[in-house]
């Protein structure tokens, strides 16, 4: 854990070791196989999940497994400056790792020949949207009943003003020296995800991973509880 | 798809559990690399660089060009990766795949700091040096991040840029005095990936067919880590990306060292 200091506050009041405060909601749309919404500070990010399916992409099948797609899209509207509509090389990494990150979780063995598609929608974005994004996802991802051995979570740490801080803004991100996203499995707390963009010396490094991971165990709390809250209410509305 | 036959798997799987590679390397040891600067004369800079078999050609064209709005003062910097159809019977022409933007947008990080773009700024909010770096990958055996990392380095190392000035509100290029391009210092990267039980540097084409998880990690010459990025279908334990860090840490001056003697 990182130490608290005297003037351990951010420009947004937040302690070093603090997110920025999140609320997530599973099964939040109708047609989709399961879905979810996240807000985490500015960000707003919805995510459908649609399958096990067939798809008409042969080539992405596997004789021998399930296969996940994921396709991160940010709105227009969704940054200061309008953002051309379509995938551009930023939202298509994004994507790539984003179902990696989401891969180690899911039993997809049981459904060869078919596709789980997974959409990351952001809706309004404020610094941090690939990690709200993946945890957003798993949440719909169990949602839609898919097997899955854990959840995958995902928080950032960075260095702002020399300090090695959790889950940045928009803001911090931009003026920060330094960003780690990563994702884990909750349980197990194996890394899914690992980026670094900016410099950091290697016991920041160590020190932005540690925080993350705790940053990381504090937003699978919430996602749980979403769980629970929509599985509570499709229980009464079944009896 | 590519269906690499299970016996394959099995056994590279199981020589590495047993610390033992198929060309019988150790597991943090890197194939010969080969580099070669200034190859192509109506580039600015550029290389061909040889990790193994994979083969990556790096050529670096500067371009006067207006700065982006919210960074009035700095130059800019775009990397671009094309696997070629002839690098390997499953790359296909047409638009950039996942795989090549990854690769472009990894080597990308890396650079940035060390490319001075601020020194590339010749009037502020109106006119900068844009820096176009182009990745040929010609022939895939593997480990294509530090093959063209390594590359791109080296280009750098030789890039001449005509000297520019604004005259009476115009760009005025005089080619024939050049300048060496402002650069930070260096880097390289290093790319890991864990098969079975055990983490290895530098996988080779059947390696990296089969990998559960991959980890790069770019370190300047400063020693700090300017990259990282995993990729791979499973998952990475804490351990073993610190231990993939200290070796990589161990493994980057000689990298270091081969670009500056190239």
């Amino acid at each position: 854990m990182i130490s608290i200091t005297k003037n351990d506050k951010r420009d947004d009041g937040r302690k070093f070791d603090e997110i920025r405060p999140l609320k997530i909601e599973a099964g939040v749309l109708e047609r989709a196989d399961g879905s979810a919404y996240l807000e985490v500070g500015g960000n707003k990010i919805l995510v459908a999940v649609y399958g096990p399916r067939e798809s008409y992409i042969r080539r992405l099948l596997k004789p021998n497994t399930g296969v996940i797609r994921c396709r991160y899209n940010m709105a227009p509207f969704s940054v200061d400056d309008r953002k051309r509509p379509g995938p551009d090389r930023r939202s298509t990494e994004i994507s790539k790792i984003a179902a990696e990150a989401l891969r180690p979780s899911l039993m997809l063995e049981g459904f060869p020949r078919s596709m789980v598609d997974v959409f990351i929608e952001i809706i309004e974005a404020e610094g941090g949207t690939r990690c709200a994004g993946i945890t957003a996802a798993s949440v719909a991802l169990a949602d839609a009943g898919i097997p899955m051995k854990d959840l995958v979570v995902g928080c950032a740490a960075g260095k702002v003003n020399d300090e090695i801080v959790l889950d940045l803004s928009e803001k911090e991100d931009k003026e920060g020296q330094a960003d780690v996203p990563i994702a884990m499995m909750s349980r197990t707390e194996e890394i899914t995800l690992l980026q670094s963009d900016g410099n950091l010396s290697e016991d920041e490094f160590k020190k932005a991973l540690d925080l993350a991971m705790e940053g990381c165990r504090q937003v699978n709390k919430v996602q749980i509880e979403a769980l629970k809250t929509k599985h509570a209410q499709d229980v009464e509305s079944e009896s | 798809m590519n269906i690499i036959p299970e016996i394959t798997r099995e056994c590279i799987t199981d020589l590495i559990n047993n610390n033992q590679r198929e060309d019988g390397r150790n597991l943090d040891e890197y194939r010969d690399i080969g580099i070669e600067t200034g190859i192509i004369s109506k580039a600015a800079g550029s290389a061909r660089v040889k990790i193994g078999n994979s083969q990556v050609i790096v050529g670096i064209k500067p371009q006067l060009g207006e700065p982006f709005p919210d960074t009035p003062d700095v130059g800019v910097l775009m990397t671009n990766g094309e696997m070629l159809p002839m690098a390997d019977p499953k790359f296909e022409a047409g638009p950039p795949s996942e795989a090549s933007v990854e690769l472009a947008r990894v080597v990308d990080r890396g650079i940035r700091e060390i490319v001075d773009l601020e020194k590339l700024c010749i009037e502020p909010g109106k006119k900068v040096w844009m820096l176009f770096i182009d990745l040929h990958i010609i022939d895939f055996d593997g480990n294509l991040f530090d093959t063209a990392t390594l590359a791109v380095l080296s280009a750098l190392k030789n890039t001449k840029l005509p000297v520019a000035k604004m005259v009476d509100d115009e760009s005025v290029i005089n080619e024939e005095t050049t300048m060496d391009l402002p650069l930070r210092g260096t880097e390289a990267m290093c790319t890991f990936v864990k098969i079975g039980e055990n983490v290895v540097l530098d996988p080779s084409l059947d390696e990296e067919a089969i990998l559960d998880a991959r980890l790069s990690i770019g370190i300047t010459d400063a020693g700090s880590i300017c990259a990282m990025q995993k990729g791979g279908d499973k998952p990475l334990t804490k351990d073993d990306i610190l231990e993939a860090v200290s070796t990589a840490y161990s493994k980057v001056p000689t990298l270091i060292e081969k670009v500056k003697n190239a």
